[in-house]
């Protein structure tokens, strides 16, 4: 019984239950007591006491299977010894899976006279299409055909399981249908249960993502200590001498840190001022039939791709800004077309929307009557924007230039085309830097093993990526939250 | 006991002045207003006399708000609104074209219905107006004329210790003579009051009613309220408006005792509104 068909079963239970309990509720209601809940609450608390339960039970069951399966398979291969043919546990246990798979797929003939031997097997299994890897045992093959046999029992008792849980769940919500049962709030009650679930789900993701690169990141600081990481200057990674005796590779991050803010810091020049002015227009000047024709057009920029903004930098302002700069000094072009100006300032056009929209909403609820005050007194609409509406705003502004900050340190695309890939340590806005994202892209679309060095430094530069705007975030929100207690 | 009398002294001395009759400060003449498409007043003429206290009042929706913004063009933020016939400030139209919006509004000073001091410290919010309008030469002269606002709003005693935090943080009735204070501050001729006491308790309003009454003897006052009894209180013409009309116009005395209409009557009395 596959698991698909039991929870068809089980809603079809469900379901059923649904009708019958509003049926119920109907036929009790029409006393002199006024009904608690409506009908449909009844049928869903029937529909939810069925369902509910028979789910998680077969999501736990299904996830306790697998791990008793790899267990008990685990126990029956044999003692790991130096001459073991397969690298490591898992793999071996990868093929017996494999194997087990493909097994399902032979006919009850075939299966009654299975060959003995891998060799005899795989070609079998081959025209079956499932493909083995060539270092298959024997010795895997009564393992994967105990492993099957444990499946199938697992799959059924918790099949049925599930299914007496759906019918005592419906028999249970049935058996409470009653006209001031209280059907309707613990409908409530669940829902809440359902959304708490859904942030939680959110949260643990977060969690789930730092933890996975937190591991990798340590296994990386077993080989490189996060001295040289933090606090070197030089990135050198050598690819081409990776695993030849004796280089290691440098992991500085200073440089690449540098050229992030670097990059960061021209982007927001060129977004702030742009961005907020726009925002005061939009929010202060800018009639309503301007503004609802004006902000959407502004939003738009935020929904072009940013490799998009990637091949613009590369293919337009990079050459325009290089024949520009050789124009103006007659010859020699002292800007590159990959610098970190190119980057700097498409990676401030792609913000501009964020900037503005943000700021559009923290100017939007400076309470109007402050703007009146300001107004009556005999102050022009830029005295009051400049000397009341603005300070009133700049917590909120402050937090959302953070907000706005913290994407331009985490953007990857723009700066992968436009930056460079050269790890310079300079001032000089007019030459090519790398970012930490850049760096990111590069290691780990090398051709390098796995657990190397040069492959697991993404994993740290990642996890300081992710701290970096962990960090402003909060301190933006931090900012955002205090400034909101100022008005509510 | 004493009070008394002598508050019906000082209103017969009132009713003495205003039927000697003040100048004329602000006049109306046939003043529309549209919102878009919805007409809120239609045709109203009124006149404010100079130093006195000229109370709106009648139903909510009847217009007098309305009135009391379009007479410092307070109007003019509202997008779509359009106000027509004449308005005039010492004889001279307040709508004409030449007329610099900005300079009207520090002549004919407004407060709110509810307190809106600036999320800025108590001695800045008055500052304000006197900074954008160069009023003070050097900081002597603007604390000279912060005090003397603070004192005319009779606030000071209260804050002198405390000039340099936030407005926000003071109670209600004070923030309102706060932003009373902060109005003076431009010395304007003319003070418009949109309820400014709704928002407060009856002991604050007492205060702000007090003070209203002291500021007579320098400024020209319009007030918007709600409050019967405040009218009677605090103002020497009352306006009565109904559905963007004016009703009837009169003395405070003569209006509360025997209105002509029979409109003023059943609101005064309370059968409407």
């Amino acid at each position: 019984m596959s698991i698909f068909m039991v929870l068809v079963i089980v809603m079809a239970i469900a379901t059923a239950g649904y009708f019958i309990g509003r049926q119920r509720a109907v036929s009790k209601e029409g006393g002199n007591v006024k009904p608690h809940s409506l009908p449909h609450y009844h049928g869903w608390w029937v529909f939810l006491a069925s369902a509910l339960p028979a789910v998680l039970f077969i999501a736990v069951w299904a996830a306790a299977t697998g791990v008793y399966l790899e267990r008990s398979a685990i126990a029956e291969l044999p003692t790991r010894t130096a001459d073991t043919v397969i690298a490591s546990q898992s793999l071996e246990l990868g093929m017996v899976s494999g194997i087990a798979r493909g097994l399902d797929r032979l006919s009850d003939a075939e299966r009654a006279n299975l060959p003995q031997t891998f060799a005899e097997l795989q070609p079998l299994l081959a025209s079956k299409g499932v493909a083995l890897a060539t270092e298959g045992q024997d010795y895997m093959i009564p393992i994967a055909v105990e492993w099957n046999r444990n499946t199938a029992w697992a799959s059924s008792v918790g099949g049925i399981v599930a299914i007496v849980l759906a019918l005592a769940g419906a028999v249970f919500g049935l058996s409470g249908v009653n006209v001031r049962a209280r059907a309707r709030n613990n409908v409530e009650r669940i829902i809440l249960g359902a959304l708490i679930a859904a942030s939680g789900i959110a949260i643990l993701t977060t969690i789930g993502i730092i933890l996975s690169m937190l591991f990798q990141t340590i296994t990386f600081f077993q080989s490189v200590s996060p001295s040289t990481f933090f606090f070197g200057t030089v990135w050198d990674p050598r690819f081409a001498a990776a695993g030849s005796g004796g280089s290691q590779g440098q992991f500085g991050l200073v440089p690449l840190l540098a050229g992030t803010l670097y990059i960061a810091f021209v982007a927001m020049l060129f977004a702030v001022p742009v961005g907020l002015f726009a925002a005061i227009y939009m929010a202060e000047y800018a009639s309503r039939s301007v503004r609802s024709v004006v902000k959407p057009l502004l939003e738009v920029l935020a929904g072009i791709p940013t490799i998009v903004y990637g091949f613009f930098a590369l293919v337009t302002v990079g050459p325009f800004l290089r024949d520009l700069s050789a124009a103006l000094s007659g010859g020699y072009a002292f800007i590159q077309a990959q610098s970190v100006l190119t980057a700097g300032i498409v990676m401030g056009v792609m913000l501009i929307p964020f900037v503005s929209s943000l700021s559009d909403d923290i100017i939007t609820a400076v309470p109007g009557s402050l703007r009146d005050g300001s107004l009556g007194l005999g102050s022009t609409k830029s005295e009051t924007i400049r000397r009341v509406v603005l300070p009133a705003a700049l917590p909120g502004i402050v937090g959302a230039l953070l907000l706005t900050a913290s994407r331009a340190i985490g953007e990857t695309m723009i700066v992968v085309l436009a930056a460079g890939v050269a790890a310079n340590l300079n001032i000089n806005p007019f030459e090519a830097m790398t970012t930490i994202t850049v760096k990111i892209v590069n290691q780990l679309t090398g051709d390098l093993e796995f657990n190397s060095p040069q492959t697991l430094v993404a994993f740290a530069l990642g996890l300081t990526l992710f701290f970096i705007t962990l960090a402003m975030n909060i301190f933006a929100l931090y900012i955002v939250r205090k400034y909101r207690e100022q008005y509510e | 006991m004493n009070l008394m009398t002598e508050r019906n002294l000082e209103k017969a001395v009132n009713d003495k002045m205003s039927a000697q009759g003040n100048a004329i400060k602000m006049q109306g003449k046939d003043v529309t207003v549209h919102y878009g498409d919805k007409q809120a007043l239609f045709g109203v003429s009124l006149d404010v006399p100079e130093k006195m206290v000229t109370a709106l009042i009648g139903p909510s929706g009847c217009g007098k708000s309305t009135f009391l913004r379009s007479l410092n063009r307070m109007n003019d933020t509202i997008e779509g609104c359009k106000v027509g016939g004449l308005l005039t400030l010492d004889d001279e139209d307040i709508y004409n074209p030449k007329i610099d919006v900005v300079e009207l509004r520090a002549r004919v000073g407004m407060v709110f219905q509810k307190p809106n001091p600036f999320p800025k410290s108590i001695f800045e919010n008055v500052a304000y107006g006197p900074r954008i309008h160069g009023l003070a030469k050097n900081r002597q002269q603007l604390d000279e004329i912060v005090e003397k606002s603070l004192r005319r709003a009779s606030l000071f005693e209260e804050v002198k210790d405390r000039l340099h935090e936030a407005g926000t943080g003071l109670s209600g009735g004070q923030q309102q003579r706060l932003c009373i204070a902060r109005a003076i501050a431009v010395s304007p001729e003319v003070i418009l009051m949109d309820e400014p006491c709704s928002a407060l308790d009856p002991i604050a309003t007492a205060k702000v009613e007090e003070l209203i009454d002291e500021l007579r003897e320098n400024y020209t006052i319009v007030i918007v309220t709600h409050s019967m009894q405040q009218a009677a209180r605090v103002s020497q013409r009352t306006a009565m408006f109904h559905l963007g009309n004016l009703v009837e116009v009169g003395d405070t005395e003569m209006m509360f005792t025997s209105p002509t209409e029979k409109r003023t009557q059943d609101y005064i009395t309370g059968r409407f509104g």
